[in-house]
């Protein structure tokens, strides 16, 4: 625990709190000190941990690929370019069991999304309090280090794609076509109006599950990390228990922060196939 | 927990490192890793082509071995034989040889004989004639008695 004059309810909130730069009601900018502040803050904001942490595994992911790439030989590989070259392999080939269409950007971003999101999760097996702690030392109130359990990170991801969905469903199927994919199922063409709402329904709720569900599947893991660390100031016989059910959930956490990292990167491929995909007519 | 600038920071962030893993990360290591594929596919065909190519030198060297020993039986048969008529042949020279020899020898001995004859006869004429001279007491006449002579040396 962060301090003992904490209660419970304000360790929690204190983990769930991003470190947030903005604008205060009065006008003047800064860093808010409460979680109250940062609420009040409304969009003039920016979570100053999420983008570090993000930026911070991001750049990771690309250190570790590019070194393996500069190098990259077609002779005999080495460990790095090996175990590189696995994960390229592996992105390879699920994009191209469900991506049969020419675009050369869909397994890069796969693979952009599956490492760099498989990163930001991974953050989430780093103890809840050893960041936190380390940045409370140096005088920051808040560090939130799980860059996916903010929404921010897996909307804008999610949006990103979204745009990418519409934008290739238009280049593909002419904006007419994109259109009368979205009215003339599952109806015949005189229920146009109920297919544009069933069709746009399923449309948005692309991006929004996307985002969500990492973002909840994230949130939640960290939530019981929170509470697991709760337990270990419970006194001599909850200690040790809160030991064990912290290594037995982060060992079960191993397994959701790569599969979410793998969902979030094949319905991507999925999405953007289906965009490409051009229909015969209803 | 609400959408604030951070979603357009991250959208920036994201767009980033999407573009520089498809620019800088993706074609390197596909380009190797397809490169290395062709160069496993191209070794692969390369050693079942050398195995097969094996496998026909084999079969033509065992081909050429088994026509190299027949070929040498063969050559073995014939100088047998061609030794047995080279036996035969100097066995039966040697007994013509023999057989003339043997003859030339026969003919000498006769020659030997019919001179001998012929000397004895010329001896036995005139061991007759002074036998005759002796019994007689009286010299014989050579010239006049030379035709019962000769008749006496044919009779021998």
């Amino acid at each position: 625990m962060a301090s003992s004059t904490q209660t419970s309810a304000e360790y929690i909130q204190h983990h769930l709190t991003n470190l947030t730069y903005g604008q205060f009601p009065d006008g003047s900018w800064g860093l808010a000190h409460t979680a109250e502040e940062a609420a009040a803050m409304g969009f003039n904001a920016i979570h100053v941990d999420t983008m570090l942490w993000s930026l911070v595994t991001g750049f990771t992911f690309f250190g570790i690929f590019y070194a393996a790439a500069r190098k990259a030989t077609a002779g005999i590989p080495g460990g790095l370019q090996n175990f590189v070259e696995m994960i390229v392999d592996f992105i390879d080939d699920t994009t191209s069991s469900i991506f049969n269409y020419k675009n050369t950007l869909i397994a890069p971003m796969a693979l952009t999304i599956f490492v760099w999101v498989w990163l930001m999760n991974f953050m989430d097996l780093i103890p809840v309090d050893w960041i936190p702690s380390l940045a409370a030392a140096m005088g920051i109130h808040y560090m939130k280090i799980v860059p996916s359990t903010d929404p921010n990170v897996t909307m804008a991801m999610a949006m990103s794609i979204f745009v990418l969905i519409i934008y290739y469903s238009i280049k593909h199927k002419g904006l007419g076509g994109f259109f009368a994919e979205l009215a003339f199922h599952p109806f015949p063409k005189f229920l146009a109006p109920v297919n544009l709402i069933l069709e746009g329904v399923t449309l948005i709720a692309k991006p929004l599950s996307l985002g969500l569900r990492l973002f909840g599947n994230m949130y939640a893991g960290e939530m019981i990390f929170i509470l697991i660390a709760l337990m270990f100031g419970a006194g001599l016989f909850w200690g040790p228990v809160a030991g064990v059910m912290q290594w037995g959930w982060a060992m079960f956490h191993v397994l959701i922060i790569s599969l979410q990292a793998f969902i979030f990167a094949v319905l991507t491929i999925v999405y953007l196939a289906q965009a490409h995909e051009v229909d015969e007519e209803h | 927990m609400s959408l604030n600038w951070t979603f357009i920071g991250q959208t920036i962030t994201f767009i980033f490192f999407v573009w520089a893993c498809w620019k800088f990360i993706w074609p390197p290591l596909i380009t190797a890793m397809g490169e290395r594929q062709q160069a496993i596919a191209d070794g692969l065909s390369h050693a079942e082509r050398a195995a097969k190519d094996l496998e026909l030198a084999q079969e033509r060297a065992t081909d050429q071995l088994r026509e190299a020993k027949q070929e040498a039986a063969a050559l073995i048969e014939q100088a047998r034989g061609r030794a047995s008529a080279l036996v035969e042949e100097a066995k039966s020279a040697a007994r013509d040889e023999g057989e003339r020899i043997k003859e030339a020898a026969q003919a000498e001995i006769e020659q030997e004989v019919n001179r001998a004859k012929e000397a004895l006869r010329v001896q036995v004429a005139t061991l007759a004639v002074s036998g005759a001279e002796r019994i007689l007491g009286t010299a014989v006449d050579a010239n006049q008695h030379s035709r019962m002579l000769d008749e006496l040396a044919a009779d021998l």
